[in-house]
Parts: structure tokens; C-alpha cells; sequence
């Protein structure tokens, strides 16, 4: 096979490994600090991309214009979840944690459902079907986009938890949630925004999420895994594993494909998982916590 | 614990038969034979629909009782149990639908396969001190992988599907598990009763016990020199193999298996969901739980269609929020608090 | 007896007066309502939520169009009660069970094999005849069933079929592809379409060889991996059986990396429904779909495409509807002529259906003993401006083709 399509094939992978990874950080927030399996993860992500679909069927917004406010709505959804619904769940064991978020799942699909109907919903922005040619080597415009909005959302939440107050008492009541208590952090509080903010970012992969894929309402649960294996594989509460993770998943699925059957490539993903879950428990870039 | 001649295996039973019925309250070994006599007289009182949905409510209540060995009883969160009830099915339907092996002697296959299965997951995790979440995220991991080997295996057509050849319903074939659902549903009741009575005996046991000081706390477990790798080891193993003959019923019950149904993990979550809502841990929470889920889903269904409801998706909202509430009022499960209010409550152990 | 069953609103004040005489027993309604004899009760069951919502809630619309269509053929009157499998073998089981045990006297689905399958056990026990509307998996009519009947073609059908309208497509437009590559989705059709395909295609002198094979999986969320590879093997043209999902990712891929095949030639769904016309507009134009299809000369199909541009403005006629339909045509059918409902005359009555005013391609709806009717045959379908035309086989064919497609790159 000539070689141009190996090139081809490996800016693929890598940029959907960073759309991956964007989807993934919103989770990265939330299981690495707050704790709590979120099982709803990729369903939280089709209520952004409906809301996308919704807002740029009504009023043709743009979605790299809703990308905000989007985040913002998620912001607030998340951090009601969390204040109302989640709060009493994180000191309760796994198991307890995980029925309560399957059931939101199971929530958020159907009313989907009922609300959407089952047929998958798209945005055709006059960019959608984009690519830059460069030589034999083409690259797809939404998801170079998607993947930029990617580091730059990873890049702010560094930033965010390393340099803003905020931030350190976040990743304070992460490290040692009893000293968090000692110390007089709202901890309560603090652990809603967390949620928020993880929530927020979901809001804004979705938004890019949109450019790329159709949304049906019964797209959430396959995210909700692929963002599982990615957290884990990159290291929990760290955002540059969290990108390294989808990279790392998107180029070997991409690999895969090329070398052997594309139907079988998630295999590949799953096997890099159970290789990190043995060797490397904490991931490849997670240390004990954030 | 092994017996020499047939005197000491008839006394070995009969301790143990004695331990598993002793000191069960009054009230809750009524409630027991009670339950179990109208499960035995029900075909005789109930519309095929509803010895349909008790043949799914009872087969429920056996894989929510194989996953609480691991899970509630050796404390060990397993996401991927439909792996061991898909290479049960799987194994047990090539054998019948290929070679003309009847289930039960397939099902004598499949134990050792489900065993090895089991502890290659267990012995992994267990040496790499993979616990918690990320156990949890392991067995899907296995699950995932075993989807899509499957769907890819051409000896059992792949993903193509596993159809069983179906003979007509002149008379039940229990050797052959071909028959009405009046001999599945005895089948199913049986093997739930068994189990219980098996995870009774094991409760009542040495590894019971060391598995609930697992359970609560591995470090102390350990400390008074219980070996917790070798105790997890086989909750696995036992967890695995009962869950394997659900596959088994699964597939002579239903007649088509396809890897993207019967190794999705939807088919884990479906299971483990009655242990929890039933109650964790507890004997008579998985059964609980099963009727709870199973009843519900059907009420809702029943209720909707009644009101003229006829919108595809609403069930399950109505679903959801059922089970939101009752984790969120009941975190223990229905069991622990309906036993306190009929005063069994001895059955939390 | 409380009324349980769901009937649509038409129907409930016909079974409101049912149950108030108390002959709501199945088998037993004798009264004869205003129509000569009580609508016969049909139990349809289809996956209207879950992973196949979408196939199952159109499908759906065959079964809301058909009351005024029945009526006009002047066949008896049908009391449908909608179940939804919700996409799950044992779902669709448990409600098989309940629509019976609420007194259906004939079911009609579930689009889905496995949830087929499952249906077909309790109909054959039940002794309660169960129409198939579509479900492809060859080995549902192999069981030696005497209540199930399936109209509709088998794996093996659509790939015969299918290989000779080709041929007598690349005969009418003087061209074929040297070469393909073959894409399929790793599911329950797809990989029994890919295990025929090695069969059945060396019978038809195919004028092309296959140069790759890929297949992928059914939950992609990207292929442009797959479109890449199929890109490299530099084929003519691109063989497809797949899914409404992969049907657009693949065909953005396409426009994204600049490829457009001589032609697109689709032996399955997703490249001709109604979704992937509106959603990808200009660029749904010119693949070419071999499937089981209406015959638009057929005088039936013009009154379901009316019907249905009534009450769904926008949607085209398609399979789901067509066959979903024909299904609850043969129960209005052998009711009439079996004059009963009783569950075993209606099975012998639809064993010995002739129905040839029909809608799909082919002569018309027989059934042979096993309970298949092995007459239906695929149309080539092609997508032009949002609409479907067929060019293949002659009889039903209506536009003539176009060939080779329009570059995507020239289409803004």
C-alpha cells in the first residue's frame, strides 16, 4: 500500500483522537475528582448536541457561536445534578453510584426520544464538508477544528486548576477530602462545580461533536465507554492524559483498520486499556490525583 | 472437605443440608415456602403471558444471584458478567445446533470454559491489584473483547447469528431442553431455587465468612491470615460458572444468538440491576429485586397502553425515574428495608 | 374483562361496544359489527425504541396509512394493536405473549431476525399466524413453522436478485465497473449478505472482480479509516451493504476525501431512505440502491404513495412501508376469504394467498410450504433530486439511469 496512505490514515487517527479526547475531558473532571462513575457521560453529550441541532435548525446559529453558551447551559445542568441529585451519592459505594447514573442515562435517551424522535438529526454548516489538501495528504476541515478546540479546552483547564484559586481548592478536595474539610473548603460546593465544569466541557465537545457526527438519541452510550477506556488509559484528573489517551486510542484504532479488519479494531483499544489497567493502574500520565 | 465413602458424603450433606436451615427466622422461612409453593402451582394459575414474564423474572432472580456472590458477597464489581452467559449460551447451542450434544452434557463443557474464563479476569486483576472502578471497567473491557471476537468467529456464524434448529412442540424433551414454557419455566425455577440454596450453604460456610471480612475489609482479612487472593479466586470462579448456565437456558429458551445482543453490555447491566435494587449482599434481595424490576416494567407497560398511551420511549422514562427513586431512598435496596417492616430482617448478612 | 390492548382511536369506540357485549374473548367474537363481521384483532409488533427506533417507528407508518387503504380495496376492517419489541429478543417475546394472550388473532413483524425469531416461537405454539414484514435471516422460514409466513426476500434472495439487476443494468447503460470495493457493515445482515456473496456471484458472471474487502462495525462513529483504504484499492466502483448511519458517514468521507466512485452500488438500507436524501441533500444524489422495493407502475403503489403523502407530507414511499403494509394486505385478505378468525383457517387462507394488485416488484404475494413467498425480487433504485426512481427491472422501472455519478466536488 503506498505510503501516502499511511499518512493519510495516521492524521486521521490523530485527529480523531483529539475529538475523543475532547469528549473525554469533561469526564476526567468529574471521575478524577469528584469520584463519581459518571455512566451518563456520553447521554450529558447528546443533550449539547441537541441543543446545538436545535438552536441551528431554529435560529442558524453557528455552532462554533453556541460553543459557549452551550457550555454555560451544561455548566448549570451539571452543577444541579450534582448539588441536587449526585451530592448524597459520593461517599455511597460504586455500585450505588452507577444505578443512579444508569438511570439518568436511561432518563436522558428516552425523553431524547420522545422529544427528538428517533431519526438522527444533523448540522450542514457551509464548512461541514471542508478539507485542506496538502500534496497527497488531506485533512478534514471540522474535525481540525474539533481537534483544536481540544487543546484549547484542555489547555484552560490546566490553567485553571494550576493557577486560579479556585482551582487549587478543587484539586485540594481531590488530593485529601478530609483536609479539604479540616482546612474549611465548601467542599459540598466546590465538588458542584467541579461537576459543573466537567459538565461544561462535555457541553462544548458536543457542540464540536455535532460538525462531525449525525445524533440520535441513542448515541450516548457508546461515548460513555469510549470516554471511560480513554480516561483510564490516559490517567485520571489529568487533562494531557486525557488527550494522550484519545490520541493514543484514535491512532491505534486508525492503525488497525488500515492493517487489519476495521471491524474489529475496537479490539485494539480494549486491549491498550487492559495493558494500562495492569501495568500502569494510574494511567499513562495520572499520578495519584489531579 | 472431600468425603471417602458414601457415609461420610450422606453425613457431609446432611450437616449441611442442617446448616443451610438452620437458625432462619420463623417468619422468613414461611415467607420461603410459601413463595416457593405458589412458584410451583403458578403455571396452573397463570396466563402464558404472565408464566412468560416469570420465567424472565426467575431467570433474572439466578444471575442476579450468581453476580452476588462476587459482588455482595467477595465485594468485587463485575460490569462484564454477560461474557460468561454468552460463552454458556454459545458453547452450549454450537454443541446442540453441530453436533447433536444435548444441553446438559454441553452444559458439562461449558463449566470448565466459564471457570478458566472467570479466573484468567480474577487472577489479572486480583495479582495486578486492579480493584474498584477499574476492576469494574476490566471485565467490560473482556466483555467488549469476547462482542466482538464473536462477531467475528465463523464457526458460530459470527455476526451473522447462532440459530437453534426448533422442533415442534409435541411433547417436552427435557434431556434435549426442547418444550413449552411450562418446562422452561420449571427449569429456571429450579436452578434459581438451587442457587439460592447454594448461596445459602456458601454463606453458611468458611468462605462466606471470609468473604464478607474481604467484603469489609480486605487489609484486616488478611491480617488474621485469611488468603484473600485464593477466597476472591473462587467467587469468581463459582460466580462464573452459574452465570454460565444462564447462557444455557438463554439460548434453548430463545433459539438465536447474535454477539451483539448476548455479549452487550446492556445484557451485564440488565443483570446486576435486581441485586441492587433487590439489595446487595442479601439472600432474598436478587429474587426481590427481579420481581421489583421485571413487575415494573411490565405494570408501566400495562398502565401506558391502558391509558392509550402508545409513545415508544415513555416506559422507560417512567422506568428511570422507578429506579432513581428507589436508589435514592432506599440506598440499601428493597429488601434490607422490607424485611425491618415484616420483621425477617436477619436476612442482611 | 378489562381491555388492556392499545387500539388506536378509530378503534376504541368499535372495541369500546365489543367489550360491553362481553365478546371480547379471542376466538369467539362472533358479533357482527357494522361491517358485516367484528375487525379481526392485529397484533403488530415492531422496534419502536432503542437501537432500531428509527427503522421500526417508520415502518409504523405502513401500519397508520393502511386502515383507509383496506377500506378501499373493500377488505374487511383491521383492529391493530401496536407493541414495541423496544429493540430486545425478550421483549419482543414477553409482548408477542401479551398481544396474544389481550386476544390478537395475527401478528405482523418485528423487522429485526433475532426479535423475529423469537415472535415466530410463540405464533407456531400459540397456533396464531404471524405475517412477517421484514426480516432477511434465511433461517426463519427453514424451521418447519405451519403459522409463519414471511413476505419478504431472504439474504440469499437479495443477493441473487440483486446480481441480475445489475446485469441487466450495466446491459442498459452499455458500461460496468472493472472492479469494486466491497464494503459491509459487521451485523446480522451484512455478514450474511458477505457470506452469500462468496456463493452466489461466481453464478452471475459478474463482469467485475472485487479488490478489497472491508468491513466495519456496526456502532462507527468515524469511518474515514475504512474510506481511506477503500480509496487505495482504486476500484470503479464501491459495493456497499450497510446501514442509514454508516450510508452518511461514509458518503461525507467521500466528499471530504475527494473521492467519487463511478459508482455507488448499495444491496441493502441507508443509501435510499428518506433521512439520507434530506440530510445530505444535493450530495445524496446518484447512488444506486438493488433492493426490495415498491413497483411504482403498480396501480396499489400510486394509492399507498398518496396515502402516505397525506398523512406524512415529505416522506417517500419506501421499503419499510411497502412491506409493513403488504403485511396487514395478506391478514385483511385472508380474513376475507378464510371468513373467520379463527386462527387455523386464517393460516390455511394465507397459505393459499394470490394476491397480484400488490405494491412491491415481482409478480405478486404467494407463499410456498415453507411459509416464504420466493416470488418477490429487488428493484434497482437510484437517487435523483430527493426522489427515488427505479431503473431496473423493466416492468417497474421508470426512469432510465444515470451513470457514471456526478463528481461531489462539482455539486455546491
Amino acid at each position: 500500500m503506498p505510503i501516502d496512505v499511511y499518512l493519510n490514515v495516521a492524521v486521521a487517527g490523530i485527529l480523531t483522537g483529539l475529538v475523543y479526547g475532547l469528549m473525554a475531558l469533561g469526564l476526567s473532571v468529574i471521575f478524577g475528582v469528584v469520584r463519581v462513575v459518571n455512566f451518563a457521560h456520553g447521554e450529558m453529550m447528546s443533550i449539547a448536541m441537541y441543543l446545538t441541532v436545535l438552536l441551528f435548525s431554529s435560529l442558524n446559529l453557528d455552532p462554533l457561536v453556541m460553543l459557549v453558551p452551550i457550555a454555560a447551559v451544561l455548566f448549570v445542568f451539571g452543577y444541579a445534578l450534582q448539588a441536587g441529585l449526585i451530592n448524597p451519592f459520593i461517599s455511597r459505594p460504586e455500585h450505588s453510584q452507577f444505578l443512579l447514573l444508569v438511570a439518568l442515562a436511561l432518563i436522558i435517551v428516552n425523553t431524547l426520544l420522545i422529544i427528538f424522535g428517533p431519526d438522527a438529526r444533523t448540522v450542514q454548516t457551509s464548512y461541514t464538508f471542508d478539507s485542506f489538501q496538502l500534496g497527497a495528504l488531506i485533512v478534514d476541515a471540522t474535525k481540525l477544528y474539533a481537534g483544536a478546540a481540544a487543546i484549547v479546552v484542555a489547555a484552560l483547564l490546566f490553567a485553571f486548576f494550576r493557577l486560579a484559586p479556585l482551582g487549587k481548592a478543587i484539586r485540594a478536595c481531590a488530593d485529601n477530602y478530609t483536609g479539604a474539610l479540616v482546612v474549611g473548603l465548601d467542599v459540598k460546593r466546590l465538588y458542584a462545580l467541579t461537576f459543573g465544569i466537567g459538565a461544561a466541557c462535555v457541553g462544548a465537545a458536543g457542540v464540536m461533536m455535532t460538525l462531525i457526527v449525525d445524533v440520535t438519541p441513542i448515541i450516548g452510550p457508546t461515548y460513555t465507554l469510549l470516554a471511560f477506556v480513554i480516561v483510564i488509559t490516559g490517567g485520571l484528573g489529568s487533562m494531557a492524559g486525557a488527550l494522550l489517551g484519545g490520541l493514543l486510542i484514535g491512532v491505534t484504532e486508525a492503525l488497525a483498520g488500515l492493517l487489519f479488519t476495521p471491524s474489529a479494531k475496537s479490539m485494539f483499544a480494549f486491549a491498550i486499556l487492559v495493558l494500562v489497567l495492569l501495568f500502569r493502574p494510574q494511567g499513562i500520565l495520572g499520578r495519584r490525583s489531579i | 472437605m472431600v468425603a471417602k465413602t458414601p457415609v461420610h458424603v450422606l453425613d457431609y450433606l446432611t450437616r449441611l443440608t442442617a446448616s443451610v436451615f438452620a437458625d432462619i427466622p420463623p417468619r422468613a422461612m414461611i415467607l420461603l415456602v410459601t413463595l416457593l409453593a405458589l412458584l410451583l402451582i403458578a403455571p396452573w394459575l397463570i396466563n402464558d403471558y404472565l408464566l412468560t414474564v416469570l420465567i424472565v423474572v426467575l431467570y433474572f432472580a439466578f444471575t442476579g444471584q450468581a453476580w452476588n456472590i462476587m459482588m455482595g458477597f467477595a465485594g468485587q464489581l463485575s460490569l462484564g458478567h454477560a461474557i460468561y452467559a454468552g460463552l454458556g449460551g454459545y458453547i452450549a447451542a454450537v454443541l446442540f445446533a453441530r453436533f447433536g450434544i444435548a444441553p446438559w452434557l454441553g452444559f458439562l463443557a461449558v463449566i470448565p470454559v466459564a471457570a478458566v474464563c472467570g479466573a484468567t479476569i480474577g487472577f489479572l486483576a486480583f495479582r495486578f491489584r486492579v480493584a474498584g472502578v477499574y476492576f469494574a471497567i476490566l471485565t467490560i473491557a473482556f466483555a467488549e473483547f469476547a462482542r466482538i471476537g464473536f462477531d467475528h468467529l465463523d464457526f458460530v456464524n459470527a455476526s451473522a447469528g447462532l440459530f437453534l434448529p426448533v422442533a415442534q412442540y409435541a411433547h417436552n424433551d427435557l434431556w434435549r431442553l426442547r418444550g413449552n414454557p411450562t418446562m422452561f419455566y420449571y427449569v429456571i425455577l429450579t436452578a434459581a431455587a438451587l442457587v439460592f440454596v447454594l448461596c445459602r450453604a456458601l454463606l453458611k460456610s468458611r468462605p462466606g465468612y471470609c468473604w464478607l471480612a474481604i467484603r469489609e475489609d480486605e487489609q484486616a482479612a488478611r491480617a488474621v491470615g485469611i488468603d484473600s487472593f485464593h477466597y476472591k479466586m473462587a467467587a469468581v470462579m463459582i460466580s462464573a460458572v452459574i452465570t454460565s448456565f444462564a447462557g444455557v437456558f438463554y439460548a434453548f429458551f430463545y433459539n438465536n444468538l447474535f454477539p451483539e445482543q448476548v455479549f452487550n453490555i446492556s445484557r451485564s447491566i440488565e443483570m446486576i440491576l435486581g441485586p441492587i435494587i433487590g439489595g446487595i449482599g442479601t439472600l432474598f434481595g436478587p429474587i426481590l429485586g427481579a420481581f421489583v424490576l421485571t413487575g415494573l416494567a411490565e405494570a408501566l407497560n400495562t398502565a401506558l397502553i391502558a391509558l392509550g398511551f402508545d409513545l415508544p420511549g415513555a416506559k422507560q422514562v417512567f422506568y428511570g425515574i422507578c429506579l432513581l427513586l428507589v436508589v435514592v431512598v432506599l440506598p440499601d435496596g428493597v429488601w434490607p428495608w422490607l424485611a425491618r417492616l415484616i420483621g425477617v430482617d436477619e436476612a442482611r448478612r | 374483562m378489562p381491555r388492556r390492548n392499545h387500539l388506536s382511536r378509530r378503534y376504541l369506540l368499535a372495541s369500546a361496544v365489543a367489550g360491553a357485549t362481553g365478546l371480547a374473548m379471542p376466538g369467539m367474537v362472533r358479533a357482527q359489527g357494522a361491517g358485516g363481521r367484528p375487525p379481526l384483532k392485529v397484533g403488530v409488533l415492531l422496534p419502536r425504541s432503542g437501537f432500531e427506533a428509527s427503522i421500526g417507528q417508520d415502518c409504523q407508518r405502513g401500519v397508520d396509512i393502511a386502515p383507509g387503504i383496506l377500506k378501499s380495496l373493500n377488505l374487511p376492517e383491521l383492529a391493530v394493536m401496536n407493541a414495541d419489541t423496544e429493540s430486545n429478543v425478550d421483549v419482543a417475546r414477553e409482548r408477542a405473549e401479551k398481544l396474544i394472550n389481550d386476544g390478537a388473532q395475527l401478528l405482523v413483524g418485528a423487522f429485526d431476525s433475532g426479535q423475529t425469531t423469537a415472535i415466530a416461537q410463540v405464533a407456531e405454539q400459540k397456533g396464531i399466524p404471524l405475517v412477517i414484514n421484514i426480516a432477511a435471516a434465511p433461517d426463519i422460514t427453514e424451521q418447519g413453522y405451519k403459522f409463519v409466513f414471511r413476505n419478504f426476500l431472504t439474504a440469499q434472495m437479495i443477493l441473487g436478485s440483486a446480481f441480475e439487476n445489475q446485469l441487466e443494468l450495466f446491459n442498459l447503460i452499455g458500461a460496468a465497473p472493472k472492479s469494486v470495493v466491497y464494503m459491509h457493515v459487521n451485523d446480522t445482515f451484512g455478514t450474511a449478505m458477505s457470506k452469500g456473496i462468496g456463493a452466489v456471484m461466481p453464478k452471475f458472471n459478474m463482469p467485475y472482480k472485487i479488490a478489497d474487502e472491508i468491513a466495519y462495525d456496526p456502532t462507527a462513529r468515524d469511518l474515514s479509516v475504512e474510506v481511506t483504504k477503500a480509496k487505495a484499492a482504486n476500484a470503479d466502483a464501491l459495493l456497499v451493504v450497510g446501514r442509514l448511519n454508516d450510508a452518511m458517514l461514509i458518503t461525507r468521507e467521500l466528499v471530504k476525501q475527494r473521492w467519487t466512485p463511478q459508482a455507488i452500488l448499495s444491496m441493502g438500507p441507508g443509501w435510499y431512505e428518506d433521512q439520507y436524501l434530506k440530510t445530505l441533500g444535493k450530495l445524496s444524489d446518484g447512488p444506486i440502491s438493488l433492493v426490495p422495493f415498491q413497483d411504482p407502475n403498480k396501480k396499489l403503489t400510486k394509492v399507498l404513495e398518496a396515502a402516505l403523502a397525506k398523512a406524512y407530507p415529505g416522506i417517500n414511499l419506501s421499503t419499510n412501508h411497502v412491506y409493513t403494509f403488504e403485511a396487514l394486505l395478506i391478514a385483511a385478505d385472508a380474513y376475507k376469504r378464510a371468513g373467520t378468525s379463527d386462527p387455523k383457517a386464517l393460516a390455511d387462507a394465507i397459505r393459499t394467498t394470490n394476491i397480484t394488485d400488490n405494491v412491491s416488484i415481482g409478480p405478486g404475494i404467494q407463499f410456498n410450504a415453507k411459509g416464504q413467498n420466493d416470488k418477490l425480487k429487488c428493484g434497482t433504485i437510484q437517487n435523483r433530486a430527493g426522489k427515488l426512481v427505479v431503473l431496473t427491472p423493466k416492468a417497474a422501472a421508470n426512469a432510465k439511469p444515470e451513470w457514471p455519478m456526478a463528481p461531489y466536488q462539482n455539486r455546491a
